[in-house]
């Protein structure tokens, strides 16, 4: 088996759900310039809900080539209206606020997520029901499964659609204004509050699919999930830049591949000293090298360009 | 104050805007007290001032960045609440800023385009799923922008991105980008503010071509020259209150517009 190889093709699977995740943060942020730190919890409660959904609808005897589907659907739906709820109750009264306020209130939802979906969900771990046999393939000595093809080939097809939207829609048209110069937009008729829910439901429709993902990848799903993907997605999304829509794709995958990487091969670095399980240093020794060296990320733009 | 009905050659027209005594204080400070002025349709009407007069507090309080203090606001005919910027515009008045304010990273095009938002209504899902309609209506969208564009001299610059524009092209995208918007009453802040003689000259052939096709506008500028030159009336702002409206050559010896400009002497 290639090692090397392996960790790339472990790394672009990871990848392309940080990115995922990681566009919602950096929607958010380029419209609003704040952290929606309850996005992790959005990304949690997209996995419960299409285990639920899921589990739910093979109960009925629906086949799974149709309860797949639906379940995707029913989690983006749940998730687009927690995204809109959440924008709502604890970010719009604290539109002209200080900055603090809002980011305490994103701690606070996704505490209360967590909680919630505790009670929801209880606190054990939930498996992915199988639907399809999930063959893997080898190729070059690395070895890739069914699940993790369809992973990378669905995020960066959802990617495409996400630029699309965002470069040739009205609405795309309307989210780069806002986020440029909220006062004029305004007066040229852009309803402003509506483009920020749409980004937020926008932003959360992908969190619900990254979930649905990670729990598909992994085989399991967990109310305590969103916490730490969403700390990882954040990071992705400083990495590439924040408020960059391309930076965050970048910069998701560039991490997915850092991590797997690095825990690749951290035990023949250190000796044996260090083993996989110190992965998630990566990501973080990430986060602390980027703000230190390059805080505006690879793609952001200067600081002094944003009003 | 004026009672007889303004007219255009002699025929009673009902004023475009009417502002009947207001008034703006921030904190205790006065900016505006008692302010009246109308503005007829069709004409070009500026507005002059020493600096700190409070011409651009009367600007934001025209386009609905301010709210008054007191005061009543009738555009078109119709009482509005002031501070509502949107629903102005959505009325027909449409501004450019002092400093321009353009989305510098967008496409002059989509800068225009921006600008139709306020007359055109694309649905939610619409503008996500691109149906038909929403497909015809982007269409129409583009096109109207593209003619705006090559009314203001700038058809081929429509795929560079604002922030790469000269000065005095990005002046003239704000204005298009107002025009987008189907205005009544187009109000310039400072549109020559930075401009050079040639730039200045061209603006004021594009703003005499504006007013040909029936919109009013409303100027605030400190070159005297263009405004001169190009106004059909003129009102003085000092320390808030009007000193004087009038044909321009009238209001350039008014007394009291001089004594504003220059101070008076101490006899």
């Amino acid at each position: 088996m290639n090692i090397f190889l392996q960790q790339i093709v472990n790394g672009l699977v990871q990848g392309s759900v940080y990115a995922l995740v990681a566009l919602g943060y950096t929607m958010v942020y380029g419209i609003l310039g704040l952290i929606n730190f309850a996005h992790g919890e959005v990304v949690m409660v997209g996995a419960m809900l299409s285990l639920s959904s899921l589990g739910l609808l093979l109960g009925w005897d629906v086949s799974p080539l149709l309860a797949l589907p639906l379940s995707v659907i029913i989690a983006m739906v749940g998730c687009m209206a927690l995204g809109y709820g959440i924008e709502r109750v604890a970010y719009r009264p604290l539109r002209h606020a200080p900055r603090l306020a809002p980011l305490i209130t994103a701690i606070g939802i996704s505490i209360l997520l967590q909680n919630l979906a505790m009670m929801i969900w209880g606190r054990g771990y939930h498996p992915f029901p199988v639907l399809f046999a999930n063959t893997t393939h080898s190729f070059a000595g690395a070895i890739i499964s069914d699940v993790q093809i369809a992973i990378v080939v669905l995020a960066v097809l959802i990617m495409a659609g996400l630029m699309t939207v965002v470069h040739h829609t009205r609405l795309g048209r309307s989210m780069r204004a806002v986020a440029e110069n909220q006062h004029a937009a305004q007066l040229m008729g852009v309803d402003i509050n509506r483009v920020i829910s749409l980004t937020f439901m926008l932003g959360s429709a992908l969190a619900a699919i990254a979930g649905l993902m990670v729990s598909a990848n992994y085989g399991l799903a967990h109310y305590y999930m969103g916490f730490l993907l969403g700390l990882k997605a954040f990071t992705a999304a400083v990495l590439g830049g924040i408020g960059n829509l391309r930076g965050a794709m970048l910069g998701g995958l560039l991490l997915g591949l850092i991590e797997s990487l690095g825990a690749g091969y951290i035990g023949d670095l250190t000796g044996g000293f260090l083993g996989s399980n110190y992965q998630d240093v990566f990501a973080f020794f990430v986060l602390i090298a980027v703000l230190v060296f390059r805080p505006s990320g690879l793609l952001g733009e200067r600081i002094a360009e944003r009003a | 104050m004026n009672h007889t009905p303004p007219t255009i050659r002699g025929e009673p027209v009902e004023p475009l805007l009417q502002l009947s005594g207001i008034s703006k204080s921030f904190g205790g400070l006065n900016a505006l007290s008692d302010v009246n002025l109308h503005i007829r349709r069709g004409e070009i009407y500026g507005l002059i001032g020493p600096n700190g007069a409070g011409k651009t507090t009367l600007f934001n309080v025209i386009t609905g960045l301010y709210q008054a203090s007191a005061g009543q606001f009738e555009f078109n005919g119709h009482r509005y609440q002031t501070g509502k910027p949107h629903v102005l515009a959505q009325a027909g008045i449409a501004r450019t800023f002092q400093n321009i304010r353009l989305f510098a990273n967008l496409s002059a095009l989509e800068n225009v385009m921006i600008g139709r938002h306020v007359r055109t209504r694309a649905g939610v899902f619409g503008a996500l799923l691109r149906n038909r309609k929403t497909r015809a209506e982007e269409q129409a969208i583009s096109q109207r922008a593209q003619e705006l564009l090559r009314y203001v001299g700038l058809a081929r610059s429509a795929h560079t991105l604002a922030k790469h524009l000269s000065y005095g092209e990005q002046r003239r995208l704000e204005i298009a980008r107002a025009l987008a918007t189907e205005p009544l009453l187009l109000a310039l802040d400072e549109p020559a503010a930075g401009m050079n003689a040639t730039e200045t000259a061209s603006l004021q052939t594009l703003l005499q071509s504006i007013r040909e096709t029936g919109i009013t506008v409303l100027l605030i500028e400190h070159d005297v020259k263009l405004v001169m030159g190009l106004c059909d009336r003129v009102a003085v702002l000092d320390y808030g209150k009007k000193i004087a409206e009038d044909v321009p050559h009238k209001v350039r010896n008014h007394p009291a517009v001089i004594a504003a400009y220059l101070g008076v002497g101490d006899d």
